[in-house]
């Protein structure tokens, strides 16, 4: 068996007093969609976070395509092929959908700012290139209407969609969604298991979703590990997740012998 | 847009030169202030780069003013003629030590960008501020440079072109570098930096080019006031001098180039329009506080820009929102 | 030594205005998150209070220097600047409450100038003399304290001193024990969760800025008794100092704003003393720089993150 894409291995991180993460163990293979889920306050953007580099674990590896992403800049690993979403919509709010993909754009520029300034032929080709990928992506995701708004006038759905949009622009070969059907309908959050399903799909990824939903999360992933309180409780199919008494526990609170 | 904004460029420039050979025909009193407004749209575009594009408030642009304007009068002093009298070489010589001063300018403000990395909005204003005192601090104490006496006798090399011609080079790469796939870097790094580093963004490069891009220009128009006033004094780059700057910006609308540009103009003509309106006898006696100390109305035309108009003149409406 | 001592006196009393003024800054931080550029500039109109009023208010007092005297011009100022602080916040601040920090920040700084530039205009531009409205000497040090009796410690230290200790008491006793000091607290940790439980953000956020712009009243007769010269620039040098203080403390911290006071007032007089005049507004510059890039918590104060 090929060496999972993304292993993180006994990762524990601490704020001081607080131990958020503990020795946690998990891998994603290349092409999977696995699900990270568990109560509020579980860790599971945590360790989103210490994926992508927001926070250094304070111990433990993580290791993406076998090299070790700790200590390194956000920007840095995005560059090796993590993008992400975010809990709470971080959109580029002055920007213009179109914009908002143009500047995920800015980390496969071949010309650097010697180009902006001559503005040769190089760089119209090159600002030509990234503009009909763009049309193209905006295009897959039913969102070529809306290309020249503002991104703050789509409805929520769409700004989330723009999100996931924009991180795929950076051509990742992971793509890490944080609680993508915070705030949807019932039929917005079918929409959005088959949209993942198709991003994944087209594009070749791996998927790691933490999701707060049992419905998303169990309707699409392939294996879902359980968080509860920074630790994992449980990990396996959604057959085995759903049947698991300390999954259920964990979500119901523990009770007082029924 | 293949090569128009080049082509722009260069029409612009040819239109400085030839404009600038009537320069003679002009009122003095009007040409003064003609390349004040020059001078003006060099510093308020460029601090438009850093604080209204890439979102960091800098409060010490006169700052690198100063270390422009000291840099080449010092250098066309000691130097000026150095490849000889001619016009050729002494006009040329007066373009190096332009360029110097822009260049010794962008090195302070790399300087002064790399705190920014770590602080944030009010911080960083303070801790610009602060710079701005140092710069004037350390000229105010060096000799060589004049210290609290000033430092004059600098040729006036500065005409319409040299300074309309740098307004039009500054204006041309704000905008070159803002409207690419490039500058959006910067844009990206004001909306959201934590965003903006998940999207692959360096965000420390854009935030310490932005600084050292803004203050290169800033030098630049140090090194033109130094050779049209021909004697530049520490007091004359100081808060104030910054604060002049920053109104500019914000009446315009950070994230504006064209707008910044015309507050530049229009608070370079305010000051004079009010020196005249003072002379006025018939003046209400109540208006006489306003047209005397004119920071009284620029800081009461600030105050009610901000409760009623806080993009300024052509920013975007989202300056209206609270910050996320 | 006797030198060293000396510079501790002088530093101690300088130390106590900047603590004074850095209250205020740290409170207002502390409830809104927000500098309030223009606070520099009520010490002054606390001085320019006191300048007004003294010759009137003493005459109720016998017409010359003396004790109840300088007591009422102090309520008054203090008093006065409470309404000048509370009317800024209303007319100013308050509108602007939900956008974007660096817009009030701008407006902070447009009152600033506005206060100094029309100070300047209506109270002329030239220093004033501020009348005595306590007799200030220095005190007789007894021979037999041996290398003491060389110390210069006027009156005016000890009742500047005094006095902050004082004010230091009762905004400690106001802080901790009474409903709208709790208020403050409780909006300083978790605005949102203040507001449910019934505080009126509105009126603590009055209550902050009167109580600081007080204090900075204060220091502005303080000051004038042992400095009397006073003109309409002189909460620009002092403002600027304090906030250092304050930040040094820890912004947002009341302690911290006391203890970064005085530690600023000594580091001064020690520079003053031991290095060169000239440098010390310099080296409290440094000393900002130094401490937003090494601890920008303050000494006292805790790291706030952003959530992401």
């Amino acid at each position: 068996m090929s060496s999972p894409l993304l292993q993180l291995e006994a990762v524990t991180m601490q704020f001081g007093g607080l131990r958020c993460i503990s020795d946690f163990s998990f891998s994603v293979d290349d092409g999977q969609l696995v699900g990270l889920i568990g109560p509020n306050g579980a860790g599971k953007t945590t360790v989103f976070n210490l994926i992508t580099g927001v926070y250094r674990p304070t111990a433990g590896k993580i290791a993406f395509a076998s090299k070790s992403v700790i200590g390194h800049r956000p920007y840095r690993i995005t560059a090796r092929g993590i993008a992400r979403t975010f809990q709470n919509i971080r959109l580029f709010n002055s920007l213009s959908v179109f914009d908002n993909v143009r500047a995920a754009c800015n980390m496969h520029l071949r010309h650097g700012i010697s180009h902006a300034l001559l503005r040769g032929t190089g760089f119209d080709r090159e600002e030509r290139e990234i503009d009909s990928h763009i049309v193209e992506l905006l295009e897959i995701f039913g969102l070529t209407a809306e290309r020249d708004s503002s991104c703050r006038a789509l409805p929520y759905g769409d700004q989330r969609r723009l999100e996931i949009v924009r991180a795929l622009a950076t051509r990742p070969k992971l793509l890490l969604l944080d609680e993508p059907a915070a705030g949807m309908n019932p039929t917005e959050k079918v929409e959005l298991m088959k949209l993942i399903r198709f991003t994944q799909e087209k594009f070749g990824l791996a998927v790691l979703l933490v999701e707060h939903d049992m419905k998303v999360v169990m309707g699409i992933c392939q294996r879902i590990a359980v968080l509860d309180y920074g630790k994992k409780i449980a990990e396996g199919t959604a057959d085995e997740i759903q049947h698991d008494p300390k999954v259920i526990a964990a979500y119901l609170g523990k009770q007082t012998h029924a | 847009m293949t090569g128009r904004p080049k082509v722009l460029l260069l029409v612009t420039l040819v239109a400085c030169a030839v404009l600038s050979s009537f320069a003679d025909e002009i009122n003095p009193y009007y040409y003064d202030v003609i390349i004040g407004i020059g001078i003006n749209i060099i510093l308020a575009a460029s601090l438009n780069l850093i604080n209204g594009y890439t979102g960091q408030f800098s409060l010490g642009h006169a700052g690198f003013m100063a270390v422009g304007a000291y840099s080449s009068a010092w250098l066309s002093l000691t130097f000026g003629y150095s490849f000889g009298l001619g016009t050729f070489a002494t006009t040329t010589t007066y373009f190096l030590t332009l360029v110097a001063g822009g260049l010794m300018a962008a090195l302070v403000g790399l300087a002064v960008g790399i705190p920014s990395l770590r602080l944030r909005g009010d911080y960083l204003a303070i801790v610009t501020l602060g710079f701005n005192e140092i710069i004037k601090g350390i000229i105010q104490n060096a000799e060589p440079l004049g210290a609290q006496r000033g430092l004059g006798g600098m040729v006036q090399h500065t005409n319409f072109f040299w300074t309309f011609a740098f307004a039009a080079l500054t204006v041309y790469v704000v905008l070159s570098l803002v409207h690419s796939t490039y500058g959006s870097g910067f844009l990206a790094v004001r909306d959201d930096e934590i965003a903006a580093e998940a999207m692959g963004i360096n965000t420390t490069k854009y935030k310490v080019l932005a600084f050292v891009v803004g203050a290169f220009f800033a030098g630049v128009a140090g090194g033109l006031y130094a050779h049209f006033k021909q004697f530049i004094h520490p007091e004359g780059f100081n808060f104030l001098r910054s604060f002049d700057i920053v109104v500019m910006v914000i009446l315009g609308g950070m994230g504006s180039t064209v707008g910044v540009c015309l507050a530049a103009v229009l608070l370079t003509i305010l000051p004079e329009w009010l020196r005249v309106v003072d002379d006025y006898p018939w003046l209400p006696e109540w208006l006489r506080p306003i047209t005397e100390n004119r920071m009284i109305l620029y800081s009461l035309l600030l105050i009610i820009l901000m409760l009623t108009r806080p993009q300024g003149l052509f920013g975007a409406e989202n300056f209206r929102r609270k910050a996320a | 030594m006797i030198e060293f001592l000396q510079q501790l006196v002088n530093g101690l009393a300088q130390g106590s205005i900047y603590a004074l003024i850095a209250l205020g800054y740290t409170m207002v931080y502390g409830v809104l998150r927000f500098i309030n550029f223009a606070h520099g500039d009520v010490y002054m109109l606390g001085a320019f209070t006191g300048l007004y009023a003294a010759p009137r208010l003493l005459q109720a007092f016998g017409g010359g220097p003396s004790l109840s005297g300088a007591i009422t011009v102090l309520v008054v100022a203090m008093f006065i600047c409470a309404i000048i602080g509370i009317l800024i916040e209303r007319l100013c601040y308050r509108p602007l409450r939900e956008r974007p920090r660096l817009t009030v920040l701008i407006t902070a700084i447009g009152v600033s100038l506005f206060i100094e530039n029309a100070g300047q205009y209506a109270f002329g531009a030239e220093p004033k003399s501020f009348p005595e409205i306590i007799s200030d000497r220095a005190i007789e040090i007894p021979e037999s304290l041996g290398a003491l009796s060389t110390l210069t410690i006027t009156i005016g230290q000890l009742i500047v001193i005094g006095v902050t200790l004082l004010l230091l008491i009762g905004l400690r006793a106001t802080v901790l024990h009474t409903r709208l000091g709790m208020a403050m607290r409780a909006l300083s940790f978790n605005p949102l969760a203040a507001s449910l439980m019934g505080v009126n953000a509105d009126v603590v956020i009055s209550f902050t800025f009167a109580l600081g712009s007080a204090l900075a009243g204060a220091a502005g007769i303080l000051t004038s008794i042992q400095q009397p010269s006073i003109d309409p620039l002189m909460g620009v040098n002092a403002g600027l100092k304090a906030f250092v203080a304050a930040v040094l403390g820890g912004i947002g911290n009341i302690p911290g704003a006391a203890l970064g006071g005085v530690l600023i007032g000594l580091l001064e007089a020690l520079v003053v003393g031991y290095i060169n005049p000239t440098y010390r507004d310099a080296i409290v510059f440094a000393v900002l720089i130094l401490i937003l890039l090494l601890k920008p918590s303050g000494l006292l104060g805790k790291a706030e993150g952003e959530k992401v």
